[in-house]
């Protein structure tokens, strides 16, 4: 069970949180001018790395916030967690070789 | 007499202490601090057991949790629990063990005449036969289980508790033996949390089985006794016996099983759970599990006598009982010497037969210096005796090893101890993703990285020598207490523990016999399921080499002690025959659990009626009194009707929807999802949310909505109403509330953090009574200081006042289609102003009405239910709600996807009202919807049922669903088979069954 530190009420278990896929998708500001197919990529596609993923948590069983974080899909491990409108935290070749957090 | 193999002293069993206990209905005594394998064999029981294939009679393999053979059951009745290993039962008094997979006894059991079939039951054997004719397997295998079966469960249910914890540390130590002691005491020294956490009742491991090894000079367990002491001594170090590690997860999350009463006997723990189930939150993992003796895997090497080496050392050092009084030592090793040694001292007569040609070294001179024999470059080829073995004929090895030639001799022997080296335990190590790297010098796998912040130590490291385990114990321990952010990382100097060193092994893994393998004789290298070599080679003939389906074939390690003596004997075994190196075979995945749990573990204290909590309403002691029958809705026990002397739920519906259009009814919709949306970009937002528009809405009127995902497929709806400029009420599906609440808050936060809008969950603070009905006006009238007249208070209106006497908000919104009224008051008022409506009710004949009147009265008028009339693939204009999407918002969730080009397509499926040829007949929701009827399926489908009632308002039976173009097909004839074979013709209308024009709702 992964351990996911929530911005704002620290670290928690898995238990704590959903997680709804992948982050920084946004919504497009003009939907009407977009062809069906751009549309559709934006409603049902997603990327399905093997490595770092940035995805979207919401700390449904605490705060109730929304957040994003970095975890490796393969490793599970995670390197960090940020609010929504922060930069992604840097994750180093050193640290993504090391495999420890 | 009785405790004939005990020893006259020694052991660490209470000897003023006797415990008496049965097996198999006889009586037997042992002691306190016995195991159920250590008492059994005092009294020289050896048949525990019958095998699961071939009922072949077994005794105890070994003396921990590994035992594959010695396995029964425990207790009776509501207590009872199957496949208890009897190394791990502690003795206690008035114990019940029975053995299993025997019938009528273990002694003679009819299932035995598998083993004379055994040439007809290889691998794979009942999946070959039983999967002919195509579908049977389903029925064949009930008699198959029932004969294979792994002992019985309770029928009652678990009288005891189980507790479960969660908690955090700084150091986990998984294993009590030397090296985890070691490592708890430095990192304990540190001031860090830690858990020390040992299967066994006692603390020393391997240990506790030598009685000759010295530490700084003193016997080693007086250092384990000082260690224990100090670590008791440590406040924020908590030691935990009895408890078994079972699980190693991510980020570093393990679980572990205390038994906290069960060494007292099933019912004796008092006020203490039975189990106790740990989840372990840790920054740092010492693994200290020691390692697991191989079995040799010579010829019938199954015969109760035959255990491991190391076993009968702990037998005799730990316990006091010497299994038997000539053993035979069948090694490649010198660990087994030592075993040889004590049992010679104990007063077996022993006799040594190593596979190897000049075993040498202070071992084997101290084995000669006692005069025991030693039969060098010898294989034991096979064993006499049938329940117990009598003797083992032995043979010379060829220079290969390959073979055996020359003459055979015969040794008598009531116990075998065999040792062929050691397996490193390395599950838990594996589970939390760890790698194994193969050690040759070893011949098994070892830890050798890992991602996760553990440190692997002692024997569970390939680390025999007592001295190395100490070491590395200190210095894990120091390690991790420091990671973790206490210590220094100093190292205390290693005691000195001085042993005579180990020569070398030779690596047999299959020990020939004079007969060709699979003729005659059975090596077994997997004695829980039966496995043997031979099948092993059968597997490869057939194919099934990959280690993943060699284990599936032979199920070699999928019994209960998931092969922990046998999987490293299979993995070598089948890279001799496809010869490869054996790290080319590789391992199975190792999966949690490590041991068996008790499901009551598991469940901990989440069983009964605190497996899911009721969520109640403020009129549900009303409720109560008035005999309602409830419907689980989610969480909420809601009122799904209301019987009347002693009527089933049809003629109670029948008779409250009636009467709810011809006088008035009441129903509580507290658990409907209430949503308090406050701020001043509150109008934008829901103009977002809802496809229909907001922003013109006037303070105190009301609005129903349909809100879609970005796929423009409904989800939920409900009615919101506008209280103020910048705030509004709005309701969701009871069942929806917690999804909509996310989905609001996913919107404002992640999408529109500029926008301020600030949604707060509302439903529990409000209790709403809901009146509908011709009568509706008159009877709250009677309680309400609010003005009702229908020209001042209009249909989808909201106003304040009281209705009896206490504050509420009224709101004029109806799911009936009649005159209905929500009043909506705080909670503490519902039952007060409920049970105020119920009496001035009484006058207009109020009928109490429950969620399944609701269904129909609703389904009369083609209201649907969002998530029974839609599934998540169904657009408001598949509902043909296209009135309630904006035409001229210029956005709002899903809107876009109403013009992909599979949305906007003619032909989707429509809802549409579906009508029975016979009226009487009510179709099950769920039915398919065909044009063309055939004599079986597959019939193409063109959609289905999704609500069905009897109506007595409309006479009939109404039905509403989703077809393929159904607003096209409004008047065609379809059919609806059903699974009893019966078909149904059924006309397609409009889904609206009552009162059309919607008069009565605004009357």
């Amino acid at each position: 069970m992964l351990l996911i530190e929530c911005p704002w009420c620290g670290e928690r278990d898995q238990t704590e949180f959903t997680c709804h896929g992948e982050a920084h998708i946004v919504r497009p500001k003009n939907p009407d001018e977009l062809t069906d197919e751009q549309w559709g990529d934006y409603v049902f596609f997603r990327s399905n790395p093997k490595g770092l993923h940035k995805e979207r948590w919401v700390h449904d069983h605490g705060c109730r916030r929304w957040f994003n974080v970095v975890r490796h899909t393969h490793t599970d491990i995670v390197y960090g967690s940020y609010k929504p409108g922060e930069p992604a935290p840097e994750v180093s070749e050193e640290a993504l070789k090391g495999g420890k957090k | 007499m009785t405790q004939t193999n005990r020893l006259s002293s020694g052991g660490r069993v209470n000897r003023a202490k006797t415990v008496k206990f049965t097996f198999d209905g006889k009586t037997y005594e042992g002691f306190e601090g016995d195991t159920l394998s250590s008492a059994l064999l005092a009294n020289n029981v050896h048949l525990v057991g019958r095998s699961f294939k071939y009922h072949r009679p077994r005794g105890v393999l070994t003396a921990g949790s590994e035992e594959p053979n010695a396995i029964v059951q425990l207790g009776e009745g509501n207590r009872t629990e199957p496949n208890c290993r009897t190394p791990m039962v502690e003795l206690y008094d008035g114990l019940k063990a029975t053995a299993q997979n025997c019938w009528p006894s273990v002694n003679f059991d009819i299932g035995g005449i598998n083993n004379k079939l055994s040439r007809f039951f290889p691998a794979g054997f009942y999946y070959k036969t039983f999967m002919w004719p195509k579908g049977m397997w389903e029925k064949y295998e009930h008699v198959i289980r029932a004969s294979a079966g792994m002992g019985n469960a309770p029928s009652e249910n678990d009288p005891d508790t189980y507790a479960t914890k969660h908690v955090h540390c700084d150091v986990l130590v998984a294993g009590g033996g030397v090296s985890g002691l070691a490592a708890a005491l430095t990192a304990g020294r540190t001031g860090a949390r830690v858990i020390l956490a040992e299967e066994h009742a006692e603390f020393g491991g391997q240990l506790l089985s030598d009685a000759d090894a010295t530490i700084d000079g003193k016997p080693a367990m007086e250092w384990v006794e000082a260690t224990l002491a100090e670590l008791r001594s440590m406040e924020e170090v908590t030691i935990l016996p009895r408890t078994t590690v079972t699980a190693y997860y991510d980020h570093n999350f393990l679980s572990a099983l205390e038994r906290v009463t069960d060494h007292l006997g099933h019912g004796n723990g008092g006020d203490l759970p039975r189990q106790r189930f740990w989840q372990i939150r840790a920054k740092q993992v010492v693994l200290a599990q020691g390692a697991i003796e191989r079995p040799m895997l010579f010829g019938d090497n199954d015969r109760p006598g035959v255990m491991l080496a190391s076993a009968v050392r702990t037998y005799i050092n730990r316990f006091g009982v010497l299994p038997g009084k000539n053993v035979v030592v069948f090694t490649n090793n010198d660990s087994a010497y030592a075993t040889a040694i004590d049992a010679h001292k104990a007063g077996a007569k022993v006799t040594i037969v190593d596979i190897r040609e000049n075993p040498a070294g202070a071992w084997v001179e101290k084995a000669k210096a006692l005069s025991i024999q030693i039969h060098t470059n010898m294989a034991v080829i096979g064993t006499t005796g049938y329940r117990k073995v009598t003797g083992v004929d032995i043979m010379p090895l060829t220079a290969d090893g390959k073979g055996v030639t020359g003459q055979s001799q015969r040794i008598d022997a009531d116990i075998v101890a065999m040792s062929s080296g050691w397996n490193p335990m390395i599950s838990l190590f594996s589970q939390g993703r760890g790698k194994l790297r193969y050690d040759e010098k070893l011949t098994s796998f070892v830890p050798d990285h890992c991602q996760w912040a553990n440190i692997s130590v002692g024997a569970g490291n390939g680390e025999f020598t007592l001295e190395g385990c100490l070491s590395q114990g200190l210095a894990a321990g120091s390690k991790a207490a420091q990671d973790a952010g206490f210590g220094d990382g100093v190292v205390p100097p290693t005691p000195a523990a001085p042993e005579d060193a180990q020569g070398d092994m030779r690596i047999l893994w299959y020990i020939p016999s004079d007969r060709p393998l699979g003729r005659g004789r059975k090596h077994f290298h997997e004695f829980q399921n039966d496995s043997t070599v031979a099948d092993i080679h059968l597997a490869e003939r057939e194919g099934f080499v990959s280690v993943e389906h060699l284990k599936r074939y032979t199920t070699t390690g999928m019994g209960t002690d998931q092969g922990k003596t046998s999987n490293v004997n299979a993995i070598a075994i089948m890279s001799q025959i496809r010869d490869v190196k054996i790290p080319m075979v590789g391992t199975t995945t190792f999966r949690p659990p490590y041991t068996p749990l008790t499901f009551g573990a598991a469940a901990g204290h989440a069983v009964g009626e605190l497996f899911l909590q009721k969520r109640k309403t403020a009129m549900h002691p009303t409720h109560e009194e008035m005999g309602a029958v409830y419907e689980d809705v989610g969480d909420w026990k809601r009122p799904r009707y209301f019987p009347k002397d002693g009527e089933d739920m049809h003629a109670a519906v029948q008779r409250e929807c009636k009467q709810v259009r011809e006088t008035v009814g009441m129903m509580d919709a507290s658990t409907l999802g209430k949503i308090d949306i406050q701020g001043p970009d509150a109008a934008e937002f829901l103009n977002m949310i809802y496809t229909n528009a907001w922003l013109k809405l006037g303070v105190g009127k009301a609005r129903y909505g349909l809100m879609c995902n970005e796929h423009g497929m409904v989800f939920d709806d409900g009615v919101t109403t506008r209280l103020g400029e910048n705030h509004f009420h709005m309701t969701t599906t009871t069942g929806g509330a917690g999804r909509v609440a996310n989905w609001l808050e996913e919107w404002l936060q992640t999408e529109w953090p500029e926008m301020k809008v600030y949604c707060t969950s509302v439903t529990e603070q409000w209790a709403v009574s809901s009146l509908n009905g011709p009568k509706s006006r008159e009877l709250l009238a009677e309680l309400t200081d609010i003005d009702l007249d229908p020209e001042n208070f209009k249909f989808m209106e909201m106003r304040e006042g009281h209705v009896a006497g206490v504050p509420a908000r009224v709101y004029r919104i109806s799911f009936t289609g009649e005159i209905a009224y929500e009043i909506n008051v705080p909670h503490r008022y519902g039952k007060h102003v409920w049970d105020a409506l119920i009496e001035a009710g009484k006058k207009y004949d109020l009928v109490l009405y429950g969620t399944e009147s609701m269904h129909v009265l609703r389904a009369e008028k083609g209201f649907i239910i969002a998530g029974q009339d839609t599934d998540g693939s169904v657009t408001p204009m598949d509902l043909d709600m296209s009135w309630i999407v904006g035409k001229n918002k210029p956005d709002f969730l899903g809107r876009r996807s109403f013009a992909r080009s599979d949305t906007s397509r003619p032909g989707r499926k429509q809802l549409v009202g579906i009508l029975t040829e016979d009226p009487n007949v009510v179709l099950p929701e769920g039915a398919h919807v065909v044009e063309t009827v055939k004599d079986r399926p597959p019939m193409d489908m063109l959609g289905h049922i999704s609500s069905s009632y009897m109506s007595p308002n409309v006479g009939r039976s109404i039905a509403m669903g989703l077809i393929k173009d159904g607003f096209n097909r409004k008047g065609q004839t379809l059919s609806v088979p059903l699974m009893d074979g019966s078909v149904h013709k059924v006309t397609i209308t409009d889904p609206i069954f009552f009162d059309k024009e919607g008069e009565r709702t605004r009357g």
